[in-house]
């Protein structure tokens, strides 16, 4: 799915711009746990969390992970939101709860990264 | 078989904020010598892994990479209080991280497990004068 499309099924604002939003994303990984993130997911994947730390970005960054998105409308302070602008990770948000945004995307054909 | 370049970076004990800053400016500098990306994302979980424990479990170290021709070396020392049964700590899910570490989403005991394994190389040393772990990775 191309990110527009992403943002336009989730309803998700983007409040940080790292790819454009042609951008094509095949894969998901969901988690709150980083250290999870850091085992078992592939790189290029799309990470949905109910976490919003700079930590977050850091892990996306660590595994080549190019968009985040935030659910339950859990916006980041303005530090992780920073620093996701200078590591060119794109952040999404979404109000939907993590099993409901997985289940549209789920639908849509996105794949779980593993 | 010569060291190229050592690059060498301090942790603070309990300082959530900057963590993560070395192992991200070593995945740069890796980045940008032209480090295949399969084996840049190893040498990124296994120093991550490890400067997140410098960070947690102890009282502050220092995190290094050093370049090689045939190999990366990822080197930590930290000043204590040291891993008590190394065996146990290897063990995945063993964690003694706080309920506010797991809350930003570490503390899931996978740290130790995952820098053995994404590394060719893991050695771990470690007293109560502290912690000193060896990762090798082989381009
Ligand atoms: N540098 C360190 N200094 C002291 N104890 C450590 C250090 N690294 C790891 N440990 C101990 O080993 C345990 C397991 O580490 P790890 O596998 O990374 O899991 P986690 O960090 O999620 O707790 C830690 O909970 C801690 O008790
Ligand atoms: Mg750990």
């Amino acid at each position: 799915m191309k990110l527009k499309q992403i943002k336009e099924l989730l309803n998700a604002e983007i409040l940080a711009y790292g790819c454009d939003e042609e951008t094509e994303f095949d894969h998901v990984f969901a988690s709150d746990l980083m250290s999870d993130v850091l085992a078992y997911a592939n790189n290029e994947a799309l990470l949905i969390t109910g976490l919003n730390n700079p930590q977050v970005i850091r892990t996306a960054e660590m595994m080549d992970m190019h968009a985040v998105l935030f659910v339950r409308g859990k916006h980041p302070k303005e530090d992780t939101v920073e620093l996701a602008k200078e590591k060119f990770v794109t952040l999404l948000v979404t109000e939907h709860i993590m099993f409901e945004a997985c289940g549209l995307l789920f639908n849509n054909g996105m794949k779980g990264s593993k | 078989m010569d060291l190229l370049k050592r690059l060498s970076y301090h942790v603070l004990s309990n300082n959530f904020i900057k963590a993560g800053k070395g192992s991200s400016d070593i995945k740069s500098n890796l980045k940008s010598i032209g480090i295949d990306s399969d084996i840049l994302r190893k040498i990124a979980i296994v120093c991550y892994e490890a400067e997140m424990n410098i960070v947690i479990h102890s009282l502050g170290g220092n995190l290094h990479c050093d370049i090689y021709e045939e190999k990366i070396v990822i080197l930590t020392e930290d000043i204590g209080p040291g891993i008590p049964d190394i065996e146990l700590a290897m063990t995945e899910g063993f964690s003694t991280a706080p309920d506010s570490v797991r809350e930003l989403g570490f503390g899931a005991g996978m740290g130790l497990p995952n820098m053995k394994r994404y590394s060719d190389i893991f050695e771990i040393n470690s007293s109560i004068k502290g912690t000193n772990i060896k990762m090798t990775i082989l381009l």
